[in-house]
């Protein structure tokens, strides 16, 4: 048996947290073998990331190892002396952080930036490592590498920048590559580029690559081998294959089972196809919205060319009353601007909102009726309740500014009761935001949506800050909700798994413009347009395991 | 590049206007020009007269445009205290003022930049820890009481250097300077420091405070995971992404320290035009408080503009012309 | 940093800890008890505070009633009996005036004009910022310019500058009643830029968070939206920049009182008592210009630190 490149034995991180320790990494033990794919998964606070920078050297303060070893190639690195340790980033272990728009330095190019990595390491004159590092470039997928090597990084796309920040990761040509969420922060059809090039560009350079990650879908694709993480410590550990058929540990096939995909479920309820036109309770007729662009406040005043930008061309569509239509694009596709248009955040440049017969835009009494029977679920619980509000209040505002309920307990009785629905203790009505967790949160939004009795709730992305696990609940309630109350909903997302599991009817919009649009399963089976089939074809999922 | 140098002109023209709009109200409005001008016993027709001499009856807007064009000229009128043309005033005092202000600025740029990195790379250091301390009290230290205390210590009791004036001067063209004379230089040493020491401690917290923040950046993060040399990572990365913004709040800082010469020139009885404003404030002589704001404006607007073109320079970001809003 | 302990996806326990226990474990209480520091300079500062707001009660003289002033007192060096066998703690002035009571009339000048002022200069600023930040558009781009060309002169110019023309204003034989409400006006307007600036970009950050939106999707009116969601979110900052604007401002005022352009003399505070110090520097009597200085950098030290903490406190939680 061959020696792994890396080798982590009982590793514990501690973090030092006021008079308390708390254990980031609590035993953990990973193998690595050379040119090996390890994908390391696990919900947030796992400990997964701390694993990595653990291995890097790289725990920022006053978190430090408190035991265990980490071995690479055999030889010990963890006890080394920081001047050591240091020697060996780049050189033997290089990393690929998340955000491709923060990793590199916005005041130089990308060429010094490559140059002097490579010159670091290897002993190569200014000319040569210049030449290592566009051909690096190209290697990666930039075209006319020659040519950008000499552009600031502001000057490329996110998933550009995040071939660059590879290229610079292996450029040394290290062993081992630890890639820590590395197109988490990148559109699907990027995502799936990116995930190529570095698993190219890792092989060709040999180098065996850990791989962080909270998406399944991404590991599905791209490991070799998959380690789950909980809480710290290794759950279970085995092919990526057998892990997602055959899990064993509860704590897997809970997480298995709760991942959504867009390949639909055997005995799954399919929500009955969209009736026809006439019981539409939503009707979107082509909403239009332009924005002005680079243009200052004083400036604004002079006169001169508008250039304007168009963030929704002329998007239709309809949903029946009690059904979900999901609504599907990626970054700057448009689909929060029109969730801002539908709620009345954002006045529409033209086109018609209708909802329940009432145009929500056409001056004060469409303005009445949309207060009625408009809420709106939004992406993070984090930003979305007011820190400084006790949750009683935040769930009793809606009801208070509408005159719903006046007196002191009745607001009470009815905030306990929208509790219980959220499935949370009614006695949390006096805590803060801030004692919660994600989908707690979560459900204490989903309260006060409901708290103004709205028959049509717009739900923009309302799950993707949450954990896959969470997630599933939260999208449970959801559904639950819907049944009870008839609700009607749109779902606003770029995760094509869960729009596939909660809506009958979908739409996809791409730069503003509605490409594709009818009942789920004609879309996801059938794609008619070549964008959805590209993005159906990217999109890494559980399900496309050989 | 000129359409955005062309812009930052506007705006600086718009400041200077507003401004010399400020400074014409408090001119025209504050106090009685003419009873200043004019004898106890003046007669009606005599203010009448003067009156339409001086344009005080012409309509408001052309009353501020002539004060503007004489502006331009450098014409401010007649100081009431000192009966002298408020624009020679200004000129005689100012060589004093800039020497002051120049020396006191390269003090406050040199030690609080080397300070302030050095604080922020060894951010856990005993060092660190006296020097932070001591900033915080200088800053706490109001600069009159830090110059009393120098003046003390080092002028009443070890006698080494001058309590007050400027020295010895040259007189070179209308420039009348102290630095070519050993009395000179010596007299401007306790001065300087105390008017560098509050900045010195801003630029330092400042310096201190940028580095950190892009010392904890996720490129800086990935500097080191790249097994970039400490060297390359403090001087080459975080320093020159420290440098942006501190270019701009320093260049400020030392727009300023013109006007905060004030209270130096007065604890060291220093003849700039500090002095001088403090002077007429105390007597409300109208011209001359309306002149040397105009001035400090015309000081700040210009180094403005020039932090504006550093900062154009140093980051690519805005080179691409995309927008310029700070 | 995802990795911070908290307890995922768990049933809330009903809410039993009391509210006394959480705070003391709050961050910024632990952060309080483990810096010696602020502990002592708190003391300090409630001290100077105390002594100022009960000198008429508790000062061993009153140095400003003429009839108990004696000329043979004058000029007592500290700890000793004047020549009129009268023992003063700090010694006297040329005027016989004992130096503590004068100090501790003295502070309490300086605190009521600073802190006034530093009032001022929050409702304004504070009031500005989120009109700026909230509203926008023409209205913020007016109010920041203000702000930035305001800024880039030193407070003390500024002051200075109204001070001078509220002089040309006021009828002169009104002008000593006044004078302490024109240096607390002239301080405020100094001060109030730095109090907008930030109100202004925290109210930008809060303005684009969700809870806002979700408030406007429900029709709630702006003015409420800013009272009652977006300020109670900007106090942290305001409450930083406050306590070092407070530290700021008594040094302000004590600087224009030096200059001979602060308060008047028949109330002095203690800049003016430093101003008449300084005269016998020179001379040998030191102790007419040390302890009013040493009172004077104690409070703006200790306040200093005090905002200091402050900011360090709050940094984290602020987002």
């Amino acid at each position: 048996m061959t020696e792994p490149v890396l080798s982590i034995r009982n590793l514990v991180v501690e973090f030092p947290f006021h008079d308390e320790t708390f254990r980031a990494v609590d035993g953990v033990s990973i193998d690595i073998m050379p040119g090996e794919v390890v994908g390391v998964v696990g919900e947030s606070g796992a400990g997964k990331s701390m694993t990595g920078s653990a291995v890097i050297g790289l725990i920022e303060r006053p978190g430090h190892i408190a035991s265990g070893e980490i071995r690479l190639k055999g030889e010990r690195i963890d006890n080394l002396p920081e001047a050591d340790r240091a020697r060996l980033r780049g050189k033997r272990i290089g990393m690929v952080f998340q955000d491709p728009l923060t990793s590199l330095n916005p005041l130089y190019t990308v060429g010094q930036q490559l140059i002097e990595t490579i010159r670091t390491h290897l002993p190569l004159s200014e000319a040569q490592a210049r030449q290592k590092a566009i051909d690096l470039l190209s290697e990666a997928g930039i075209p006319k590498a020659g040519e950008r090597i000499d552009s600031y990084p502001h000057q490329f796309s996110g998933g550009m920048r995040q071939r660059v920040v590879i290229a610079l990761a292996i450029a040394a040509e290290p062993e081992l590559i630890i890639a820590d969420e590395p197109t988490s922060a990148l559109d699907v059809s990027v995502q799936a580029q990116v995930i190529k090039v570095l698993k190219k560009l890792c092989s060709n350079h040999g180098a065996a690559v850990m791989l962080i990650t909270h998406d399944m879908g991404v590991i599905a694709q791209t490991a070799d081998r998959l380690v789950v993480m909980h809480h710290g410590t290794v759950v279970e550990t085995g092919t990526v294959g057998d892990i997602i058929r055959r899990p064993r540990e509860p704590y897997t096939i809970k997480l298995i089972d709760s991942i959504p995909t867009i390949k639909r479920g055997e005995g799954e309820i399919i929500a009955a196809p969209a009736a026809n036109d006439e019981g539409a309770y939503v009707t979107v007729n082509q909403l239009v919205r332009d924005f002005e662009i680079g243009r200052g406040s004083f400036t604004k005043l002079l006169p001169g060319k508008v250039e304007v930008f168009r963030a929704v061309n002329e998007v239709s569509f309809t949903i029946p009353r009690g059904k979900t239509f999901g609504l599907v694009g990626e970054s700057g596709s448009g689909k929060s601007t029109c969730a801002k248009m539908i709620v009345g955040l954002t006045r529409p440049t033209s086109g018609q909102i209708l909802v329940d017969g009432h145009d929500i835009w056409a001056g004060g009494a469409g303005h009445q009726e949309r207060r009625k029977r408009v809420q709106m679920i939004f992406q993070d619980p984090y930003a979305s309740l007011n820190p400084r509000w006790r949750v009683r209040d935040i769930i009793a505002e809606p009801m208070r500014t509408l005159g719903i309920a006046r007196n002191r307990t009745e607001v009470e009785q009815r905030v306990a009761e929208l509790l219980r629905k959220v499935r949370l203790d009614p006695s949390v009505m006096r805590k803060f935001p801030h004692e919660f967790s994600g989908g707690q949160r979560q459900r204490i939004a989903i309260a006060r949506a409901l708290s103004s009795q709205p028959a049509f709730i717009v739900c923009d992305e309302p799950t993707s800050a949450l954990d896959v696990s969470v997630q599933a609940q939260v999208l449970d309630l959801m559904s639950e909700l819907q049944a009870e109350y008839g609700l009607t909903y749109l779902l606003i997302s770029h995760n094509l798994a869960v729009v596939r599991q909660m809506s009958s009817a979908v739409g996809v919009l791409h730069n503003g413009v509605l490409v594709e649009n009818g009942p789920t399963d004609a879309i996801f089976d059938n794609p008619q347009a070549d964008y959805t089939k590209m993005l159906l074809d990217a999109v890494p999922d559980i399900s496309k395991v050989a | 590049m000129l359409a955005f140098i062309a812009r930052r002109l506007l705006q600086s023209v718009i400041v200077m206007l507003v401004v010399a709009f400020i400074a014409f109200l408090v001119f025209r409005y504050v106090g009685d020009p003419l009873a200043n001008l004019l004898s106890q016993d003046a007669t009606m027709a005599d203010y009448e007269q003067a009156r339409e001499r001086l344009g005080l009856n012409q309509p408001f807007y052309i009353q501020f445009f002539n004060f503007v064009i004489n502006a331009l000229q450098g014409q401010f009128g007649v100081s009431y205290r000192l009966q002298q043309p408020v624009s020679q005033l200004i000129l005689e005092r100012l060589p004093a003022t800039i020497e002051l202000a120049v020396a006191s600025s390269i003090i406050a740029l040199v030690f609080g930049v080397m300070l302030g990195i050095y604080t922020a790379l060894r951010q856990r250091a005993f060092s660190t820890g006296v020097i932070m301390t001591l900033s915080l009290i200088g800053v706490s230290l109001p600069t009159f009481l830090i110059g009393i205390g120098l003046i003390y210590v080092f002028a009443v009791e070890l006698k080494w250097l001058p309590s007050f004036g400027r020295g010895d001067v040259v007189q070179i063209g209308w420039w009348r300077t102290g630095l070519l004379t050993q009395s000179g230089l010596r007299s401007l040493i306790l001065p300087a420091i105390t008017l560098s020491l509050f900045q010195l401690t801003l630029i330092m917290r400042l310096v201190r405070a940028e580095m950190l923040e892009v010392m904890r950046t996720d490129y800086i993060r990935f500097a080191k995971a790249r097994g970039l040399s400490k060297r390359a990572i403090n001087f080459g990365h975080a320093l020159k992404n420290t440098m942006v913004p501190v270019i701009t709040i320093t260049g400020l800082q030392l727009g300023s320290v013109i006007a905060f010469a004030i209270i130096t020139e007065t604890v060291f009885q220093w003849p700039g035009v500090g002095s001088l404003f403090v002077n007429s404030v105390a007597a409300v002589d109208v011209p001359v408080m309306a002149a040397y704001l105009v001035f400090v404006a015309l000081v700040f607007v210009i180094i403005n503009l020039v932090v504006d073109i550093l900062y154009f320079i140093v980051d690519p970001r805005l080179r691409d012309g995309a927008r310029s809003g700070r | 940093m995802t990795d911070l302990p908290h307890s995922p996806e768990q049933p809330v326990p009903a809410a039993k800890a009391s509210r006394w226990k959480t705070f003391i474990r709050s961050d910024i209480v632990w952060s309080y008890r483990r810096s010696p520091v602020t502990i002592t300079a708190s003391i300090v500062a409630l001290l100077l505070v105390f002594m100022a707001i009960f000198a008429p009660w508790i000062a061993p003289y009153n140095p400003f009633n003429p009839a108990t002033l004696n000329l043979m007192d004058g000029f007592t060096p500290p700890n000793s009996n004047s020549m009129g066998g009268r023992y003063f703690v700090l010694g006297t002035d040329s005027q016989g005036r004992d130096v503590l009571s004068t100090i501790m009339h003295g502070s309490r000048v300086s605190l009521f004009v600073g802190a006034m002022a530093t009032l001022f200069a929050m409702v304004m600023g504070v009031g500005l910022g989120l009109v700026a930040g909230y509203v926008g558009g023409i209205w913020d781009a007016v109010i920041m310019r203000v702000c930035d060309v305001q800024l880039s002169f030193p407070a003390i110019l500024i002051a200075l500058l109204i001070f001078g023309v509220a002089r040309g204003i006021i009828p002169p034989n009104q002008q000593e009643g006044a004078a302490i409400w024109v240096l607390i006006i002239a301080i405020g307007l100094a001060n109030w830029a730095q109090f907008a600036r930030t109100v202004r970009g925290a109210t930008m950050v809060e303005r684009q968070k969700d809870y806002v939106a979700a408030a406007r999707i429900l029709g709630v009116n702006p003015f409420i939206i800013l009272l009652r969601h977006v300020l109670p979110n900007v106090v942290g900052p305001v409450l930083v920049i406050g306590t070092i604007g407070l530290a700021l401002a008594i040094i302000e005022e004590a600087t224009l009182s030096y200059l001979g352009v602060g308060v008047p003399p028949t109330q002095p505070s203690l800049g003016t008592l430093i101003r008449i110090g300084q005269q016998f520097l020179f001379s040998g009597e030191w102790w007419i210009l040390l302890f009013p200085a040493i009172t004077l950098v104690l409070l703006a030290l200790s306040v200093n630190l005090l905002g200091d903490w402050l900011r360090d406190a709050l940094n984290p939680k602020l987002r």
